[in-house]
């Protein structure tokens, strides 16, 4: 916060779409306001307009797209009338720009030191070894590991949370006065986002930066942001200082997103049943790749002697960051992988040894939620089809078939005439309840979701794991989950375990866990989530 | 639908449909407006174009008519393009598909023999079909087709290891279902569009390849193609290079007609960002 | 080193290939009515039963299947490809005279194809969707469907007959051969025009695919990123999209190398050149099987040995290949 005047300040900004659009302007009629040294939050859900902002700003709009009325004015010079010739000499140097996914955004055929070398090449006159020099000491700001090895490796040699360092020196490398980041932590793990996180407010702070933050995530909000902007369909429906708009939101939409916010305290625990309806013990699954006549294979052991049990009725959650390990280790409870030893017992039965042709059929018992509800329905099937499509193989006549999957659709809230349309016409949120009906159509016992909300804006994912814990009651379902957000495991999960290069490091209660986690990757976990803080407070608040 | 009325925006895919129906018209009309056989002697040999209102296109060194060739050879193309690419297609979709979905060792296995056909140019592998077994008609296109085949596996092959690993085929095997009702039921016909639009290259190819060889005097004599005039053309180059010339244009047309249908069916059915 | 063991691996896997073709042709020559030995009495003017029978026993040729396809594999090993009974003198010898032509052409024709097809693709995409890039992509089209041995011959008409500036066919001047300097310029100008026939097809398609690949990449996420370092238009292509673009064309030539030299039996014939190509189609109607069975034998060498260069290539540009693939 600061009282200097503003770097930048959008007036009656508007972008026009292109025909056929589901709207007729990207932004509307967009006026803020970022000041020099400060941290000014751009939020929003998908379609809110805030990409489109940050591209506007620096002109990089696609040629359909344009700005149709209003000034972007940046010291002195409105932005929006700037030739092409006078908006290069800006970029770069006085506004730099970083982007959400840095393995896309990183040019996979050059160095990062060559990279980060061209914005010296292009905007100064400085000498080779001048701008090595200059080079090694910005990766070493960014604090990334070894930055000799960093400058000469390849993109695709580094880390994600060291592609998107990397892109932060790119970015600063010429003392720009306003840094806009676009998403830059989405894409990555919840430690690295923290770290990077921590490391935007330092280079930030020590700069004097002004930095516009554009983010779908509340947490991240209360986690850095000086000022907040909140984005819908293209409008600003409000603004202010961190603290106000945090604690006292005035707009519906505002409070809709800060409560969407899924809350870091567990609900009060539940009465487990004292059986187990799922057992694993000691799951493993390695990967053999690569190798040249035996030798020299690369050897991944994805799955490390897991054991894990599932009392009947309840939810078991597995989190995990990427490269955990959750992923397999679901597709090896449903068999869409075969684990290579130790043993599932399903209602007495060892699942894991059967063979593929009595898997098929005991599958009945267990089914699968998946991720992307976009690549999870088959885009030539009708949904009604799609929900039918288990019992039909399992001998249920297609009438009946469809008839029952009428039903599903009403009990997870769609319209049954809706069973006519192909999964395009509809949106993601609706698309996962079609998921859920087909996994429940087979009537199973279990129910295993592989991050069944991750790829859903916020305020949907509110609606699906209400549903999902409707179901779980009516139908006595047990549960596993699989996510990398702990916020929402501790929605909805009885049970946690904490998973990490393929071994689970704690298990137990949610309320334990998360109150009182004893391994220190799950204290980690837990310190990394952001607006931790903020929503500890809220959560107090509100109890 | 989307994808008729996006096809018919294009000027391109619009005329070479025209184009298309054009060349097929002149096959189906051919024995209407020709009844004699076109290879018997019609006329003075080596008659100009136009020079002759019997003659619109002129006669050959046989004295055989050009356009009535011309008209025929419409059919002899038609046929062999579109056998020989239903063959190529028919083998390719098989290999491909289970090499795809199997991978590992079968997938090695087939990809081996893929490789194979894919090794050897194609050109010469017709010279070695045509020596072993003949130069008829159906030989000939059975061996187009043969020599054709690699392509449109490796695009079915691509088409399902990508599809296999898709969630909506990982939930049909939790389902229950079997390789089979994955393979036909749930992958084939998400994977079938690019090939099937791949089977206008295809059609292309073998028009040219089919072409070439009459023009070598390696296809089937008896019958009126394209490439057989040209070859005869051949002789007479220094002066009545029309012989050479016309039937030359006949096979250029058609393949363009077939080569902007089937691009004008993949924008289509692929409606990507513009510029592609 | 990465490159060469990388290139090395593909090389080591493409020796099963070799022996699939070889053997699968050789089984195929079974089927062929007559073999060498009725084509070597068809030269001689014919023969009694008695003369075939001692012919065929001193060409190992009525020893079983299994054992002959046997015999040959093992004397390929040393290189030796037999006898020609039409030419009367070794396989190998009537290839390797054959060889230059076919080389020299095949090298001329992929210089000329991708390079004007690079640059025209990168025009088109370049005025994508604008009269420039309508223009080439129709002209890509044409060329495209034109059947080779028919521009052959169009282009003799126009410029052997009619114009006069280029020669209608042959190596060289055989009547006047010429030595140093002046006999590469004699060569150069005789294969002007069979270059730029069999090149043409490939001009379109390099075209094609060139076009394709520079918009493919001009919408990715790190053009975008050069563009807001405020680089202008050109440093954006010539330092980010071309070398990334080019990946494709790249693959593209290994993938067209077996096309091209099948292209090049009828470009020979066309223009009457002494090349590998003219020499399988020779084979053929003279009925040398021996001799086609090299011809199958060299191809599928040189083919080989274009996807091993293009390989190494490949590797050298693109550091994201790995030997664990």
């Amino acid at each position: 916060m600061s009282e200097d005047a503003p770097i930048l300040s959008l007036e009656g900004l508007s972008v026009r779409l292109p025909a056929g659009a589901d709207r007729s302007h990207a932004l509307s009629n967009v006026s803020l306001s970022v000041a020099a040294n400060e941290i000014l939050c751009v939020v929003g859900e998908s379609g809110s307009g805030k990409s489109v902002m940050a591209n506007a700003i620096m002109r990089l709009l696609p040629p359909e797209v344009r700005i149709s009325g209003g000034r972007m004015v940046f010291e002195g010079r409105d932005l929006a009338q700037a030739t092409a010739a006078a908006m290069r000499a800006v970029r770069g140097e006085h506004i730099s720009m970083i982007f959400q996914e840095p393995m896309t955004a990183l040019n996979p055929l050059r160095t990062i030191g060559d990279q980060i070398a061209e914005m010296f090449s292009v905007h100064t006159d400085l000498s080779k070894a001048d701008i090595r020099a200059k080079v090694l000491s910005l990766l070493a700001d960014v604090r990334i590991a070894e930055p000799a090895a960093a400058a000469k490796a390849y993109p695709h040699e580094l880390s994600g949370g060291q592609r998107q360092r990397a892109m932060i020196a790119m970015a600063l490398a010429l003392h720009p006065k306003l840094l806009i980041a676009d998403e830059p932590t989405t894409a990555l793990d919840v430690t690295t986002q923290a770290q990077i996180l921590k490391l935007i407010r330092d280079l930030q702070q020590r700069r004097n930066t002004a930095v516009l933050f554009i983010t779908h995530d509340f947490g991240v909000v209360a986690e850095i942001a000086d000022r907040v902007v909140v984005m819908q369909r293209g409008m600003i429906v409000e603004q202010g200082s961190a603290s106000s708009v945090l604690n006292n939101p005035q707009h519906a939409y505002t409070r809709q997103l800060i409560a969407a916010v899924p809350p870091l305290k567990a609900p009060p625990p539940r009465k487990l049943a004292a059986e187990d309806i799922l057992t694993m013990s000691g799951l493993s699954k390695t990967y053999r790749t690569g190798g040249f006549l035996g030798r020299g294979a690369r050897v991944t052991a994805a799955v490390k002697d897991v054991s894990l049990n599932l009392p009947r009725g309840a939810t078991l959650g597995i989190v995990g960051e990427s490269g955990s390990g959750k992923s397999t280790l679901a597709r090896c409870i449903v068999r869409l992988i075969d684990p290579d030893n130790g043993a599932i017992m399903l209602d007495g039965k060892d699942w894991a040894a059967l063979s593929r042709k009595d898997v098929r059929r005991e599958t009945r018992h267990i089914q699968m939620v998946f991720q992307d509800p976009f690549a999870s329905l088959n885009p030539r099937r009708r949904a009604a089809e799609l929900v039918a499509q288990g019992p039909i193989v399992h001998g249920t006549p297609r009438t009946e078939a469809i008839a029952e999957a009428r039903n599903l659709f009403t009990l997870v809230g769609l319209d049954p005439s809706a069973g006519d349309r192909f999964p395009h016409e509809f949106s993601g949120g609706q698309r996962q309840r079609i998921g859920l009906a087909r996994a429940l159509a087979l009537k199973p016992d279990v129910l295993v979701a592989d991050e069944p909300v991750s790829a859903l804006d916020v305020s949907v994912q509110a609606q699906v794991l209400r549903l999902l814990s409707e179901l779980r009651e009516r139908f006595g379902l047990s549960i596993i989950f699989i996510t990398h957000d702990l916020r929402v495991a501790a929605q909805i999960c009885d049970l946690v375990a904490v998973m990490r290069d393929g071994a689970i490091v704690e298990h137990g209660r949610t309320s334990d866990v998360f109150g009182n986690p004893q391994h220190p990757y799950t204290q980690a976990l837990l310190a990394s989530i952001p607006g931790g803080d903020f929503t500890r407070r809220r959560d107090a608040a509100n109890a | 639908m989307d994808a008729a009325r996006r096809y018919f925006r294009s000027p391109a895919a619009v005329a070479g449909l025209i184009l298309l129906l054009v060349v097929i018209a002149m096959a189906i009309s051919a024995t209407w407006l020709y009844p004699r056989d076109p290879l018997s002697l019609a006329g003075r040999p080596l008659l100009w174009p136009f020079s002759n209102p019997r003659f619109p296109l002129g006669t050959d060194n046989s004295g055989r008519d050009i356009a009535a060739q011309i008209f025929y050879g419409a059919r002899i193309s038609l046929l062999i393009g579109g056998v020989a690419t239903a063959i190529a297609i028919a083998i390719g979709i098989l290999v491909g598909a289970f090499a795809g979905y199997y991978g590992g060792r079968v997938d090695n296995v087939l990809m081996r023999i893929t490789e194979a056909f894919q090794t050897l140019p194609n050109f010469i592998l017709l010279l070695v079909l045509v020596a072993v077994f003949g130069s008829t008609l159906t030989t000939v296109t059975i061996a187009v087709g043969v020599v054709a085949w690699p392509a449109p596996a490796r695009l079915t092959r691509a088409e399902f290891l990508s599809l296999r690993n898709r969630e909506f085929v990982q939930a049909g095997r939790t389902l229950g279902m079997s390789d089979i009702q994955l393979i036909l039921g749930e992958i084939l016909p998400n994977a079938l569009p690019p090939v099937v639009v791949y089977a206008s290259v295809v059609m292309a190819v073998a028009i040219l390849l089919e072409s070439a060889l009459a023009f070598l005097h390696l296809s089937d004599p008896n019958v009126a193609s394209w490439g057989n005039l040209i070859g005869l053309g051949r002789d007479v180059l220094r002066v009545q290079w029309y012989v050479s010339a016309i039937p030359g244009v006949a096979i250029l047309v058609t393949v363009l007609a077939v080569s902007l249908v089937g691009q004008g069916l993949n924008d289509a059915l692929n409606p990507r960002l513009k510029g592609r | 080193m990465r490159i060469l063991s990388l290139a090395g691996r593909r090389l080591a896997a493409s020796i099963p290939t070799l022996i699939l073709i070889l053997i699968g042709v050789f089984l195929l020559l079974q089927f062929a009515p007559g073999d060498t030995v009725d084509a070597m009495m068809a030269q001689m003017g014919g023969g009694d039963a008695a003369t075939a029978r001692e012919l065929r026993h001193f060409y190992g040729l009525d020893l079983s299947i299994p054992v002959q396809l046997g015999n040959y594999l093992w004397r390929l090993v040393r290189l030796d490809l037999g006898f020609s009974a039409i030419y009367g003198k070794p396989v190998a010898t009537v290839i390797l005279e054959r060889l230059p032509p076919t080389i020299l052409l095949m090298t001329a024709a992929l210089s000329f194809a991708f390079f004007f097809g690079l640059l025209f693709g990168v025009a088109a995409a370049r005025g994508v969707n604008k009269w420039p890039d309508t223009l080439i992509s129709t002209l890509g089209l044409i060329f495209y469907a034109t059947p080779s041995f028919w521009f052959g011959l169009m282009a003799i008409v126009v410029f052997s007959v009619y114009l006069q500036w280029l020669p209608p066919g042959g190596f060289e001047d055989i009547g006047n051969v010429q030595t140093g300097i002046w006999r590469v310029i004699d060569i150069a100008r005789h294969l002007i025009l069979p270059a730029l026939t069999l090149g043409l097809i490939f001009l379109a398609i390099y075209l094609r695919i060139m076009r394709a690949s520079m918009l493919e990449v001009l919408n990715l996420d790190y053009v975008r990123t050069a563009r807001a370092k405020g680089l202008d238009e050109t440093a954006v292509i010539t330092r980010h999209v071309l070398r990334n673009a080019l990946l494709p064309m790249v693959t593209l030539i290994g993938l067209q190398a077996g096309t091209m030299l099948g292209g090049s039996v009828v470009v020979e014939s066309v223009f009457s050149l002494p090349g590998l190509g003219r020499l399988a189609y020779e084979s053929v109607v003279q009925r040398d099987l021996n001799t086609l069975l090299g011809i199958v034998f060299v191809s599928a060498l040189l083919v080989i040995a274009v996807n091993f260069i293009v390989d190494l290539l490949y590797a050298r540009l693109d550091p994201r290949i790995t030997v664990d693939g």
